[in-house]
């Protein structure tokens, strides 16, 4: 979906962080989901790396 | 004094509940020192910083939080301070009461969101280039709000963006008002014909209001993050923002904002608006007059000379630079003349305190020339503030670098930093004081009251020396916003401070006044 | 790019979904275990050694071994156990599964639960009750002669009781249960129920005295836990089958021996991934404290495994209290548990997620990239043994289990050739 197509649709939010945003998204009455984020893996870099190595499984 | 530390094993937070959860604490009877904190290595320096650091950090993860507290026993104990802590969040989730369930992953939001578009990322920095590339591998739009997000990781990730036809805005990009819907740091504006790509938050900010002032509206405001124009990353946002603004058939006039792009990505810039059958106006700030033209596009010399440049070239009006006031000549030589009256005679200096950015480089730029300004963000290596001899001379910070946002919410967002320095930097040697007032979504609820209580403060303080002080303000809003355009004037106003009708005129006038006081001395 | 994954983990939530787990009679641990010796004792959890073994462990072994006639004080146990004349094996290697410490000795009757989907079998002791039990660790004269009476009594009733009345389909059991307020780990009310009157006229017909039967049928009545022993080898049973797909990232067992929480992940076999078992933070009885609770302990988060148990904790808000949280919590916890499963149970639907089937199938990649760690309800033993149940609350298995399954699991494919590079 291009640029030009985002333009042309109703806005729908994915928040990832200060829960200020997603408040502010809200009283605008834009549809927003915020995620209860905690760092992907815990932020362990062996776990990244090995999920990503999964992502790249040959077929 | 007692030094304990509490820790809550693979808890989160994000950054601005736990900083202004530290402030609360702070507060508490007994409670000399106190930080909130994840066990990153940023907060355990603070923490160390602050003297708060103890033998119990060495089993911190960036998982864990930490309450590290310097206490009076007598009068408070970690548990009540760990009762207050769970008060507090409890008083911020209880007030959501029934709340919808938030996924805990990007990956299970989309299967939450079907139709989502956009992902919002504000996340710590270095957690945030892995979201981008799952919010970019499964197609959808990303605005990157956070910093500290690395060259390479903005270039691969930009790369991606453009080869998908997506919009990766940032990192560190506060602004973008995307289908008449602010995101982040965005002001209330008309929907309308002029489209604006935009690498600078408070620029963006202060001509989308100045463009609503004039009775013009916005049809899409694209942030692009502060680096987008650097070498390394070629301008990718700024070009895939302005061509998507060419093919959007509700935009009429193109706007381009940014510091002055390296000459290589100026060129590409360029030879697009070469070939653009609309209007561009370009604000390079401080960038290249001749070139701008050669190409057919428009050139400007502040932020509101772009807004009215654009406003007019969209009604098919002739525009020039404007570099004068709202207000006649007359007035404002009697305006300077009374302001520098008040002053006595070793008031020579200026204390220009930022909340924004751009607007504060917009200020060094027509200010930093004529006088000698020392700064965080200097014109001149030997003009840094930490250069200053003996704490005197003008004065002109942006209080949202990192040096001062350091475990600290952003000045726009909490006007606590603002005011200490309003406490520590002006004295009976300030003979002006010139400041942004930055309203709309993501800034406090009333800066404008915040601002004038400083400025009551300082005149009763300085009133004991006999003294007063001139006070020039501009407010980047609109009669939308939530704060009030019309009512955060009055405010200002009402503490006899000099309201200009923009931040280029509020540093004209300031520039007025130091040379009157010049002349005055 | 991940397909032979997601191939993989389709196939063997298809085996889970179809599992029927039927209870078809009973029998003596050592003649219908496999490999069941007088000289092996089967506890819960991964390997372990009996020096390594807490108190309920070693509690367990002690009785088993004074009830199997091998010892005759709790002295001379504890001499035979570390004397290497005893053989220690999971139950999970002999298709088997027990609660708490979950011994099982060559003479204990066994439930005979047999999967009609694909012809494996699981097998469980009978649940002892509540107070003084071996399973906790006691091992004082009351706790022999209980066991004595289950073998001589409640056994050969309960045999020839299913002998009369058929197999019966505990998967229709269980789904009926979850929707009467248990989750068949720490709630088992219902389903006792349930199963006390369907036998019921069963026993009467049974061959014994009536003063046998009335024993029997106050025993079970006795017991709101009776049906803990049926609902965990039903769980094995439906999931056993499912361990053998290769590539699949599904977990098949969870369990822990007091000292180790362990996994098993179906690509990568038999191999268990082990971390030092967690202190249950619960809701402890008057008088008790984390200080005197034992780690983890029992295989009874086989339930958890399958998806019902803590996971479906929505559907028995009463548990909720027990272990210190509200309706709400309850809800929210299974909510969070679709987050790493893979599908929706078929069989067990959940009325208060709107009859969403019950969270199906971990997955531990989910589980490392979510941070959300599967959820148990558990009873908390106390760390000396035969003291017996000193709590209950939720716990969690270690995330270092599942990290070094997703590196093993990695390293696999690996070495088969099939990462590009």
């Amino acid at each position: 979906m291009s640029v030009n197509d985002l333009f042309k649709q109703e806005l729908k939010v994915i928040n990832l962080g200060l829960k200020s945003f997603q408040n502010d998204l809200k009283s605008q009455e834009v549809t927003v989901v915020q995620v209860n984020w905690k760092p992907k893996a815990g932020g362990k870099k062996n776990m990244l790396d090995l999920l990503s190595k999964l992502n790249k499984v040959r077929k | 004094m007692t030094l304990k530390t509490s820790i809550k094993r693979n808890a989160y937070y994000d950054s601005v509940t736990l900083m202004l959860l530290s402030r609360e604490l702070q507060k508490l009877e007994g409670v000399e020192d106190v930080l909130v904190g994840m066990g990153t290595d940023l907060n355990l320096s603070l923490a160390k910083d602050l003297g708060l650091a103890s033998s119990e950090f060495d089993t911190l993860t960036p998982n864990d939080l930490f309450i590290a507290a310097k206490m009076d026993e007598s009068q408070i104990t970690m548990k009540e301070i760990e009762d207050a802590f769970s008060d507090y969040l409890n008083k911020s989730s209880e007030s959501e009461g029934d709340e919808e369930y938030q996924p805990p992953s990007l990956r299970s939001a989309i299967q939450a969101l079907p139709g989502a578009n956009l992902v919002l990322i504000s996340v710590p920095g270095q957690y945030a280039a892995v979201e981008v590339e799952d919010a970019l591998d499964a197609g959808l739009h990303v605005m990157l709000f956070s910093d500290n997000v690395s060259v390479e990781d903005e270039l691969r990730l930009k790369q991606k963006a453009v080869e998908k036809g997506l919009l990766m805005m940032g990192p560190d990009c506060g602004t973008a008002i995307i289908n008449g819907k602010p995101l982040c740091f965005a002001n209330a504006v008309r929907r309308g014909k002029i489209g604006v790509v935009g690498a600078s938050g408070t620029g963006t900010q202060e001509v989308t209001v100045q463009v609503h002032k004039l009775g013009e509206g916005l049809s899409q405001v694209i942030g692009t993050g502060g680096r987008d124009l650097k070498e390394q990353i070629g301008g990718l946002m700024m070009i895939q923002g302005f061509e998507s603004l060419i093919a959007d058939p509700e935009t009429e006039l193109i706007v381009l904002i940014s510091k002055p792009p390296a000459p290589s990505v100026a060129e590409k810039i360029y030879q697009i608006a070469k070939t653009c059958p609309k209007p561009v106006v370009i604000d390079f700030i401080g960038g290249d007059k001749a070139a701008i033209e050669a190409v057919g596009a428009i050139p400007c010399i502040s932020l509101e000379d772009a807004a009215q440049k654009a406003v007019r070239a969209l009604r098919g009006q002739a525009y020039t630079d404007f570099t004068g006031f709202s207000l006649p000549e007359d007035e404002v030589d009697r305006i300077v003349e009374n302001a520098v009256g008040l002053l006595k005679s070793d008031q020579t200096e200026l204390r220009a305190l930022f909340t924004g950015g751009t607007l504060a480089d917009e200020a060094m730029k027509l200010l930093g020339n004529r006088h000698s300004i020392y700064s965080n963000i200097p014109l001149t290596p030997e003009m840094a503030i930490e250069n200053l001899p003996d704490g005197r001379g003008h004065i002109c910070l942006d209080l949202g670098e990192d040096q001062f946002t350091r475990g600290r919410p952003h000045p726009m967002i909490d006007p606590q930093t603002r005011t200490e320095f309003f406490r520590s930097h002006v004295d009976g040697r300030t003979g002006v004081i010139l400041v942004d007032v930055v309203l709309g979504f993501g800034s406090y609820q009333d800066p404008a009251g915040a601002v004038a209580a400083s400025v009551r403060e300082i005149r009763q303080r300085l009133s004991a020396q006999g003294k007063d002080v001139i006070v020039i303000a501009s407010v980047c809003g609109t009669d939308l916003d939530s704060q009030d355009l019309n009512r955060s004037i009055a405010t200002l106003e009402a503490e006899n401070i000099l309201v200009m009708p923009s931040n280029a005129q509020a540093v004209r006038l300031t520039d007025r006044v130091l040379q009157g006081m010049k002349k005055g001395a | 790019m991940i397909e032979i994954i997601e191939t993989a983990n389709k196939e063997a939530l298809e085996i889970i979904q179809n599992g029927q787990p039927t209870l078809v009679g009973l029998g003596v641990a050592g003649e219908v275990i496999p490999g069941m010796a007088k000289d092996l004792f089967l506890h819960a959890g991964p390997p372990i050694t009996w020096d390594k073994m807490s108190g309920p462990l070693r509690g367990g072994v002690m009785a088993g071994l004074m009830y199997e006639g091998l010892a005759s004080t709790p002295e001379e146990a504890a001499e035979y156990a570390a004397s290497g004349k005893l053989r220690f094996e999971p139950c999970h290697h002999h298709d088997a599964v027990g609660p708490m410490a979950g011994i099982v000795t060559a003479r204990m009757p066994v439930w005979i639960i047999e999967n009609k989907a694909y012809g494996n079998r699981a097998y469980c002791t009978l649940n002892e009750g509540l107070g003084k039990v071996l399973r906790m660790g006691a091992y004082g004269p009351e706790v022999i002669k209980h066991l004595q009476w289950m073998e001589n009594v409640l056994y050969p009733v309960l045999k020839e009781t299913i002998e009369i009345h058929g197999p019966i389909d505990l998967k229709i059991m269980i789904a009926q249960a979850v929707q009467m307020g248990d989750e068949v780990h720490n709630r088992n009310k219902a389903a006792t129920s349930l199963l006390i009157r369907e036998i019921a006229p069963s026993i009467v017909k049974t061959s014994f005295s009536d003063q046998d039967k009335i024993a029997v049928l106050e025993f079970l009545n006795s017991n709101d836990h009776t049906f803990l022993n049926l609902s965990m080898p039903a769980a094995k049973a439906t999931l056993e089958p499912a361990g053998k797909v290769e590539h699949s990232t599904i977990v098949y067992t969870m369990a822990r021996n007091g000292t180790e929480f362990g996994i098993r992940v179906a690509g990568l076999g038999g191999r268990w991934f082990t971390a030092p078992a967690e202190i249950i933070d619960g809701l402890y009885f008057p008088g008790f404290s984390m200080e005197d609770a034992n780690p983890d302990v029992g295989d009874s988060c086989i339930t958890e495994t399958l998806g019902i148990g803590g996971f479906s904790m929505a559907t028995a808000p009463a548990i909720v209290q027990f272990v210190g949280g509200t309706p709400k919590d309850a809800v929210r916890y299974t909510t969070s548990m679709y987050e790493i499963t893979t599908e929706e149970s078929r069989a067990y639907k959940l009325p208060p997620m709107n009859f969403r089937g019950a969270p199906t199938g971990i997955d531990i990649r989910k589980v490392i990239e979510t941070q959300v760690l599967p959820v148990i309800n558990t009873g908390i033993a106390h760390k000396e043994a035969g003291v017996g149940q000193v709590g209950a609350g939720i716990v969690h298995p270690p995330m270092a289990c599942f990290e070094q399954a997703l590196e093993a699991f990695v390293n696999l494919l690996e070495d088969e050739g099939l990462l590009e590079e």
